[in-house]
């Protein structure tokens, strides 16, 4: 308990206090500056965007991994756990190499916001998948054979009876795969170029309020980031309960 | 997996599985390979590991590695015996503020990590930190040196062993412990003996997780170590060091190391995971 407070409870709780420390007007003041209501702008648009893709994207890989079978389908599992498991840093590197400026496709999106837009895709890839496909491996095919015997189409099928099933599993995903993405720094910094108002995100304005030595500037994003985060755990939290109570 | 059953073959199921391989490749595969070629491949003089050998002949480079790897070490030991108790504690015991503690250990996977460091450094921060002064007083430096880097490393990848712990311990129930705690065994031994064997895939999955992890962070400890060559730089930082000064080369050989580390891990996993369902 003591090391839990020690190490996040306390630290956390300073960046609130050392944000509320000029009282609300200088919070919104330091929230108000033009580049940083930019960054932040940038930051929510780009999560909200990954987000949707996550929830649509995510949903067909888990479900091609549970309901189809092909060769080479056991390469495709592992390689959903390599953003999650690929430091940020590396993933920035890995992304720059096929759309940066020497990309063999020849798109070159390094230092545009389609790169703040990539780089979140990427590293928030296995959030939605990895939840949804457990749900959907335990969902009994009974219900799917019965609703198509009644002569429910395959479209129907889908929206009516599996879709309510997976609906918390994906609502968990897109909350982790939101907060990460409002949150991402290492995967940006070497793709994006961190062009303000271009493509500079929140985390990246509140490193270099750190290094201008503008501590309250720096804690009043993070403070901000924060509340992204707690609100997405009390998200979670609840859908969490709701899944144990059906369950 | 519990019954293999198909939905027939339609058009559909085609154009679903090419979107997935297309999406993942496009996304994934391809850049990963890629940085695996550049690793080695230099244009104008064809395969080489010169690079390789540039990074383990450089004694700054060899300490980041050094570094990188006992700050990770040493992250998941702490994280190893902190989320066994904690998890221990959150399954076996009712205690009041159990649940927004249990929503709280989740907030280290939510939280940007620069958000960490800043963190961690207005707490310990040598100059005006809460604690920090008093720290520094007794000798003890946290930030700009390894203790805070342990500390970020230690903070991101704190749930991992938790989250993997916990559905396991509610699953196997306490009628084994009591029947070994009502057979004469001390508290210790039925968890040496009853308890830790129930959740030992569960505790080397956490380890394996964490230590990619832990391997890997970049943000938090970029903020909380002041980047001193030789001295607190790690190596996810001197990729970002040098690929900004140019040595694309070295950038990729550092960042192929790393990866091919998380790739294993992945793979650990993977086999293990494969493993634990047949046993199952």
């Amino acid at each position: 308990m003591l090391w839990f407070s020690l190490l996040v409870l306390i630290p956390l709780v300073a960046v609130i206090i050392t944000a509320s420390s000029g009282g609300w007007s200088a919070f919104a003041h330091q929230l108000g500056n033009e580049q940083t209501a930019s960054a932040i702008w940038l930051t929510i648009r780009a999560a909200i965007v990954v987000t949707l893709i996550n929830v649509v994207v995510g949903t067909v890989i888990a479900w091609v991994l549970v309901r189809d079978k092909f060769w080479g389908k056991g390469l495709l599992e592992v390689i959903i756990d390599i953003p999650f498991a690929l430091p940020t840093i590396v993933a920035g590197l890995v992304l720059l190499s096929l759309y940066g400026t020497s990309s063999p496709l020849g798109l070159h999106w390094a230092n545009t916001s389609m790169s703040v837009y990539l780089a979140l895709a990427f590293v928030t890839l296995p959030f939605v998948v990895r939840m949804v496909q457990p749900v959907l491996e335990e969902l009994d095919a009974d219900v799917e054979e019965a609703a198509a015997s009644l002569g429910a189409s395959r479209f129907t099928t889908f929206r009516r009876i599996i879709l309510p099933s997976l609906a918390p599993a994906i609502a968990a995903g897109a909350a982790l795969s939101f907060a990460r993405g409002m949150g991402e720094y290492g995967s940006l910094v070497l793709l994006s170029g961190n062009l303000p108002f271009k493509s500079e995100v929140a985390s990246v304005r509140i490193l270099s309020a750190i290094e201008n030595d503008n501590p309250e500037g720096a804690a009043a994003i993070a403070a901000m980031l924060l509340v992204v985060s707690l609100l997405v755990i009390v998200v979670l939290d609840l859908v969490q309960r709701r899944m144990v109570r059906r369950g | 997996m519990a019954e293999t059953r198909r939905a027939p073959r339609t058009p559909l199921t085609y154009v679903l599985r090419l979107v997935v391989i297309a999406y993942l490749g496009l996304l994934v595969a391809w850049p990963v390979v890629l940085v695996a070629w550049n690793a080695f491949h230099v244009p104008d003089v064809g395969f080489t590991t010169e690079a390789f050998a540039g990074i383990f002949g450089d004694p700054q480079m060899m300490h980041a590695i050094q570094l990188t790897c006992m700050a990770a070490v040493v992250a998941t030991l702490i994280n190893l015996v902190f989320g066994v108790s904690i998890s221990l504690l959150l399954v076996r015991t009712e205690f009041p503020g159990k649940r927004v503690l249990s929503a709280l250990i989740d907030l280290p996977l939510s939280v940007s990590p620069i958000v960490v460091g800043l963190a961690l450094v207005l707490v310990y921060g040598g100059r005006d930190g809460w604690f920090g002064p008093t720290l520094e007083s007794a000798g003890i430096q946290v930030i700009f040196a390894t203790p805070g880097i342990i500390m970020a490393t230690a903070f991101v990848s704190l749930p991992l062993v938790i989250r993997e712990v916990i559905p396991v311990l509610e699953e196997i129930g306490t009628e084994q412990e009591q029947a070994a705690a009502s057979l004469g065994a001390s508290s210790w031994q039925t968890f040496w003996r009853i308890t830790l064997p129930g959740i030992k895939w569960a505790v080397i999955y956490g380890v394996v997780l964490t230590l990619a992890r832990s391997l890997g962070e970049f943000g938090a400890v970029k903020v909380v170590s002041g980047n001193v060559l030789g001295q607190t730089r790690t190596a996810t930082l001197a990729v970002e060091e040098k690929y900004l000064n140019f040595d694309q080369q070295g950038a990729y050989a550092v960042a192929f190391l790393l990866a091919s580390v998380s790739v294993i891990c992945i793979l650990v996993v993977f086999v293990l995971r494969a493993r634990g369902a047949r046993v199952r």
